[in-house]
């Protein structure tokens, strides 16, 4: 079911009430979710992917804009007319019934003619614990399952109606790291063999990265970008999602361009295709894989000390122009540091360096040679 | 091993005495004096032992008043203060204007003195010179004929008596259930509203398992709380109890001790032990319902 947003704001009133502004949870969200795909909202702690979820089931009013379920105005509708399923986030499984009577819970729910037989519920039920493999624990109540399981069940309680829409809110914070990384290929997997179109809510870039077909990076309310994860992270289109994208993050420096050419603090970094008679202060954002260890590089860093992790190097070091305190670049096990020097040079790749404007901290899309 | 086992017990002696003292010694005691026939404190003396002073007490017409009083007050009160206090604490729950002025007012029987509570039914009650009470003015008023509640018949006391118990114990039910109610996390409700679960289903198979554990407190302390009936009769029908034929079980263990016709300790003894039964085996009966209804997380 294709799922259509359509400049979705969404107001509470202000708290403080000297204070006369209402908070803007949700600004103006335009977004069309394809059929069948899985998609991420992520951002910080209070950006409004939550409310966006909350909006998208129903269990909010938008204070304007529209949503549409496939052609269905959706908007002001009840959330028990809208055919979605929501994952809580602390799976808020029903603790005194067993993981059966929880799944069949929202069958027992229909009414009229979509009423089913006793037989055809069972079925339902069963059918999806074996999609969500916990068919074996029918009997248990939720105190009695591990996290994981817990979170299963309350996939298959949001599955078996076979909603049109399939919505979790922060679906792995409640999970150890192992688990966690077992449940986003569950979840990929089962929303693959659903077909279902999925929407989930997370601040951890890493899951949304891993899992998702597109992802919506928003802040305060205002989306920043949407994209496929890789096209996300390879172009990101301002500071903030560049930063909030990627482990260990984007290394920034305070950097200016002059004649066309590209300085971070005093090292000549490189030649962009700027017009030469620009001259402005700029943030540069390098990705940790951007850096590239050569004797005689461009850029010159003092040393701190080198992390050895198997696959590969992390060399942290500082800049004075860096904004961060230290600087984390990845390169490959294969290469050899030595670590009694003091200086470290770099060589850029230039596809893994942005450069963002200093005021509005948009990128500047420009080619750096 | 030795050394710390008497140092235990050391520690336990405090409680240990004071539980003896208070306690157990006047249980087993009342338990004794239920078997001596005519037992006199002042003499300390008694006639033999036997199962004489239950005889006695349940051909008492006196006390098979008081042990039917109190099963009526009992069936009448307990559900209905129980289902009362669970409907007004969910409409307090789901309305959010001046919830804590309702609150206040639901309340307010508690923190007022029985006796004045008393008063304040005399006033609604009963007849005096001057007026019928209120009561009675209001069934005048539909054109009815008057009741006399105090002094009238069995009914209209029983039903006053109902009245007043149901007033007086509600303010407690509804405050431990407001609070179960509020203790209901949002999520279930949210989960259940998605997945289009109409109201009394929710209300059946969401809400009441997750308040069940307050529910039956409520219900084991209610059940013992009307079998310990007694100052609410007084406090309506004054202290001769039996004249008015609206005695408890309580009351006449009371009246057997120290009443006007009283100073027979051990009719008391035995009829606080039969008392004593039928409370223990009510509770027995209701903790062994409990365990298929009651959901404790």
């Amino acid at each position: 079911m294709r799922v259509l947003l359509q400049n979705l704001t969404k107001k509470f009133p202000n708290r403080n009430k000297k204070a006369k502004e209402d908070v803007v949870a949700v600004n103006d969200f335009t977004f069309e979710i394809p059929d069948g795909k899985l998609v991420g909202l992520l951002g910080p702690s209070g950006c409004g992917k939550s409310t966006t979820l909350n909006l998208i089931c129903g269990l909010q009013k938008p204070t304007s804009g529209k949503i549409y379920f496939g052609e269905d105005d959706v908007t002001n509708l009840p959330p028990e007319n809208r055919g979605v399923g929501l994952v809580f986030q602390n799976y808020a499984l029903y603790p005194h019934l067993t993981v059966k009577q929880n799944i069949l819970f929202p069958l027992q729910n229909l009414r009229g003619k979509a009423k089913l037989s006793k037989e055809v519920m069972l079925r339902k039920a069963y059918d999806i614990a074996k999609l969500v493999q916990i068919d074996e624990l029918m009997d248990r109540k939720p105190s009695e399952l591990s996290g994981g399981q817990q979170q299963r069940v309350a996939i298959a309680r949001a599955l078996v109606k076979m909603p049109r829409v399939l919505l979790l809110d922060e679906p792995l914070s409640n999970l150890d790291a192992r688990l966690r990384l077992q449940t986003r290929e569950e979840i990929k997997r089962i929303q693959g063999e659903t077909g279902i179109t999925t929407v989930f809510v997370t601040h951890d870039q890493e899951e949304a990265m891993s899992i998702s077909d597109l992802i919506v990076v928003m802040k305060d309310g205002v989306v920043q970008q949407i994209g496929a994860p890789q096209d996300v992270y390879d172009s990101p289109v301002n500071l903030f999602v560049a930063k909030f994208l990627g482990t260990p993050p984007i290394s920034v420096f305070k950097g200016t361009v002059k004649d066309g050419n590209l300085y971070v603090g005093s090292d000549l970094i490189g030649k962009t295709d700027m017009a030469t008679d620009i001259s402005k202060d700029v943030f540069v954002g390098i990705r940790p894989e951007g850096f590239v260890l050569k004797d005689g590089g461009a850029l010159c860093c003092k040393l701190e000390r080198v992390e050895v992790m198997g696959r590969d190097i992390s060399v942290v070091s500082t800049h004075e122009a860096s904004v961060n305190p230290t600087i984390r670049s990845i390169i490959s096990s294969d290469n050899k540091v030595d670590f009694g020097q003091a200086e470290v040079r770099f060589d850029l790749k230039p596809n893994k360096v942005f450069v963002f404007d200093a005021d509005t901290e948009e990128r500047i899309a420009c080619t750096i040679e | 091993m030795e050394k710390n086992n008497l140092k235990a017990w050391l520690y336990l002696l405090p409680a240990i005495l004071f539980l003896g003292l208070f306690m157990v010694y006047p249980l087993v005691d009342v338990i004794i004096y239920s078997f001596e026939e005519g037992y006199n404190s002042a003499s300390q003396s008694d006639l033999g032992t036997g199962l004489y002073n239950f005889q006695y007490v349940l051909r008492d017409p006196y006390f098979l008043q008081a042990l039917k009083n109190t099963f009526l007050l009992v069936i009448i009160t307990v559900p209905l203060s129980t289902g009362i206090a669970l409907l007004i604490s969910l409409g307090l729950s789901s309305i959010k204007w001046l919830r804590n002025l309702f609150q206040t007012v639901y309340f307010l029987p508690y923190v007022t003195n029985t006796l004045a509570v008393g008063l304040v039914f005399m006033v609604l009650f009963k007849k005096t010179a001057y007026s019928d009470g209120l009561v009675n003015m209001l069934i005048n008023w539909f054109g009815g004929e008057s009741v006399d509640f105090i002094d009238g018949p069995y009914w209209a006391k029983m039903m006053v008596l109902c009245i007043y118990t149901i007033w007086v114990v509600m303010p407690f039910k509804i405050l431990i259930l407001t609070s179960a109610l509020a203790s209901v996390k949002q999520d279930y409700y949210n989960a259940a509203k998605i997945d289009g679960t109409p109201r009394l289903r929710v209300f059946t198979r969401i809400t009441l398992p997750m308040i069940s554990p307050m529910l039956f407190y409520l219900i084991i302390t209610g059940f013992i709380g009307a079998f310990k009936a007694y100052s609410d009769s007084v406090a309506l029908f004054g202290t001769d109890l039996n004249a008015a034929g609206m005695n408890t079980i309580v009351g006449y263990v009371y009246d057997m001790l120290y009443g006007d016709s009283g100073g027979y300790p051990s009719y008391a003894s035995a009829a606080a032990i039969i008392l004593f039964v039928i409370i223990l085996t009510i509770t027995c009966i209701n903790l062994l319902v409990s365990r298929k209804h009651v959901h404790y997380s």
